[in-house]
């Protein structure tokens, strides 16, 4: 078939089986936009800014496990997506961003519009991709969108010149992707394997490290499978909340700088680390030379080199988590002893009792954390939840009682404030059938609010729970705890009316100080399913607690912190 | 922190338009070392190969190794033990310096005097890296104009 380049990009989402593309056009990629208004094979969603573009791609993504797709023209419209990519690469997301770029001719001349679009995202994304020849495309796209979802998935970039996209060229998109130099291993090694499985069946005080690579690999059944199977405990990080259910009684909770006090005294007392899809970040970790200290360490991931990057393993193990664990599960059978970890788990229940996550009501002013814990009560597993960046994140980790893998979508590794609500519109896409909340701050919100206009236009009702403590919150409690309560630039008591500017893109707007308030404009907002701003006035001067002051050790935690 | 040790790696790359930026990014990304890179194509192939000189700590050259694999056009990665390395100099002398002199100096580098023209001379050396320091050190007094390296390349035995 001899095509236009545009038409191949068209072709090469269909061949994907893409039904939604985020993105926002411009001059270099307006030939591949004509191809857009032709066809019907997919829905395009226009957002209002091309940062948004990518992180509703990602939001999109991370709910339905498939790759997202976003395009943007060049200059500026790349530019602003930067961003996005970074996030995605941080957090592994697997997505296709295409750009439009200067026709060839004039690449190098400082055109209108031009920027050296692919060097500025070598660094951050999993690979990247400047088309020179139409004839190239298919193969380009098809790799773009293997390399994206295979191995540690992550952004691929694939910038394409407005020349190329008028070319006209074969198109075949049958030839099977045969990278030579790229063959993710997957399977792991079996040996390594079973020696690791005898460490668990010897070791007395075990403990599952659950990360973010066990949602990616799809592998949360599993995972829960081999942790009722060996009735070993298990923290989870920030990147893996909802891997293992809130009801599961061998879940003790999150670890790290937030995690809970059991968690975290957990991995400093355990002899036996058992990591799946975990990366050691230092927000889990803390001092380093005292994380779990004198235990040995198993380490499963498929990408080589996060393995012993910062920890040692005793253990190595590198492939995809989903067939480890099934591996694991076939030996674990016969070798491991459940009752053997009885102590172990007194031990847990001690630590749990001792210091339980909690937060203090207020007889004055509601709580961030009772909000999200209402959330909870009310939607529970029938809501997907995201959340921008700040305390109202933390909280949203250590309170929402998250149920399931993919439910719980927020920026981890870049913690990139104004991700929360695009990325909600493109979960709303992707799972229409759920709610779609989005725990929001009152700097965070204002990030990427012209993201009301994208989701009232296409019917996605997002409903934004701004946790408002007219703070930059999380910076504001640094300050107060490292910097001598010298607030500079954080206190945000100037700010929109944002039941006025929820109405003014025709959403609905909601201003709560109360329980019962509260309650009223959640269910209003449901009922109506609308989009929605729900303006949560929240103690100022709230603290996440617990806290491991960075660079500190796991097991020195500051517990609580009474600020006036 | 463990002691930086000089490493030689030996990268396999499809050779096509920016994978040497990707190198050089991951290296300047990551904070880690180059003493010297050099690449060229593989004759009769659609590979080229790299040769980089680093130095990093055991955990760190492990690391490099890993992060260099996992750059999509990188087909190997060879961390070498048990090499052959070899490294050229190029140095221009003035032809009023004593030539017999610098002519046995280069002859015991593996050199010889390449070009000469009407008011300078240039000489080759091929040799391992230090013995090409050493060779730079001894030619000071011969009062070189320029001098240039080519970086070291290498082949596991
Ligand atoms: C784009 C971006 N800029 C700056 C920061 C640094 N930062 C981290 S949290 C935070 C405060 C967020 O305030 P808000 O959204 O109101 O959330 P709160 O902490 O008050 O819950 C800031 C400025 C960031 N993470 N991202
Ligand atoms: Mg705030």
């Amino acid at each position: 078939m001899q095509i236009s380049g545009a038409q191949m990009v068209i072709e090469a989402l269909i061949a994907e089986k893409v039904d939604t593309l985020f993105g926002y056009p411009g001059g270099a990629i307006m030939n591949v936009y004509d191809e857009i208004y032709k066809q019907n094979s997919f829905k395009h969603i226009l957002t209002r800014h091309e940062q948004a573009a990518v992180h509703a791609a990602e939001g999109y993504a991370k709910a339905s496990g498939k790759v997202g797709v976003a395009m943007i023209t060049s200059g500026p419209g790349f530019t602003n997506a930067v961003t996005g990519l970074a996030d995605a690469y941080m957090d592994s997301i697997p997505l296709v961003v295409i750009s439009g770029q200067v026709p060839m001719s004039l690449i190098g001349t400082d055109a209108f519009q031009e920027i050296d679009a692919v060097g500025i995202s070598r660094s951050c994304t999993k690979h990247n991709y400047l088309v020179t020849d139409a004839a190239d495309l298919p193969r380009v796209l098809k790799e773009a969108f293997y390399i994206a979802r295979t191995g540690r998935p992550g952004p691929v970039h694939v910038d394409i010149p407005k020349d190329v996209t008028a070319q006209i060229a074969k198109f075949d998109y049958s030839k099977p992707v045969d990278i030579e130099t790229y063959k993710p291993t997957t399977s792991g090694n079996t040996r390594q394997i079973k020696k690791a499985v005898e460490a668990i069946a010897h070791a007395k005080r075990p403990l599952f490290y659950l990360g973010g690579g066990i949602i990616n690999s799809n592998a949360s059944e599993d995972v829960r499978k081999l942790v009722t199977m060996t009735g070993i405990p298990a923290v989870e990080t920030f990147m893996a909340r909802g891997t293992l259910s809130v009801k599961d009684p061998l879940l003790i909770s999150m670890l790290g700088m937030h995690g809970s006090y059991a968690a975290n005294m957990a991995m400093s007392e355990t002899d036996l680390v058992i990591a799946l899809g975990a990366r050691f970040d230092d927000r889990v970790t803390g001092k380093l030379s005292e994380f779990a200290k004198g235990a040995k360490i198993i380490h499963v991931d498929i990408d080589p080199a996060s393995i012993s990057k910062l920890v040692p393993a005793d253990f190595p193990i590198v492939g995809d988590v989903k067939h480890v664990v099934k591996s694991m599960m076939d030996v674990a059978k016969t070798l491991v002893d459940k009752e053997r970890y009885t102590p172990w788990l007194e031990t847990i229940e001690n630590f749990n009792r001792l210091h339980p996550l909690s937060y203090k009501e207020d007889s004055q002013d509601l709580k961030p954390q009772w909000v999200i814990q209402r959330v909870g009560e009310t939607l529970g597993d029938k809501a997907n939840i995201s959340t921008d960046v700040g305390q109202h994140q933390m909280w949203t980790a250590q309170f929402y009682p998250f149920t399931r893998a993919r439910q719980f979508i927020s920026s981890g590794g870049l913690g990139t404030m104004g991700f929360g609500f695009p990325a909600a519109i493109g979960v709303k896409a992707a799972d229409p059938k759920r709610v779609s909340i989005n725990f929001t701050g009152d700097g965070s919100i204002l990030m990427n609010v012209q993201e009301l206009m994208t989701a009232v236009e296409q019917k996605l009702p997002v409903i934004n729970i701004i946790l408002n403590n007219n703070y930059l919150g999380m910076v504001r409690q640094w300050q107060t705890l490292f910097y001598n309560k010298r607030h500079s630039e954080t206190d945000l008591s100037m700010q929109p009316d944002f039941v006025m500017l929820a109405q003014a893109f025709g959403g609905v707007g909601y201003r709560v100080s109360t329980k019962e308030e509260f309650d009223a404009a959640l269910k209003d907002a449901i009922e109506k399913n609308v989009v929605a701003f729900i303006d949560v006035k929240v103690h100022r001067l709230e603290n996440v607690m617990p806290m491991v002051p960075s660079g500190g050790s796991l097991f020195n935690m500051m517990l609580d912190y009474k600020e006036k | 922190m463990e002691a930086a040790e000089r490493r030689v790696i030996s990268v396999i790359v499809i050779n096509e338009a920016s994978v040497l930026s990707r190198i050089t990014d991951l290296f300047s990304g990551r904070g880690y070392n180059i003493t010297s890179l050099t690449v060229a194509p593989i004759p009769e192939s659609r590979y080229s190969r790299l040769t980089i000189v680093t130095s990093g700590s055991v955990r760190v050259i492990e690391q490099i190794t890993k992060q260099l694999h996992k750059l999509i056009p990188v087909l190997k990665v060879i961390e070498h033990a048990d090499l052959v390395e070899k490294e050229m100099a190029l140095v221009k002398f003035p032809i009023t310096e004593n030539l017999a002199d610098i002519s046995a100096l280069c002859a015991a580098y593996n050199g010889n005097i390449v070009n000469v023209s009407e008011d300078v001379i240039i000489t080759m050396v091929a040799d391992e890296p230090k013995r090409v320091d050493y060779f730079l050190s001894a030619i000071k007094r011969f009062h070189p104009k320029e001098i240039v390296r080519s970086g070291a390349v290498a082949l596991e035995r």
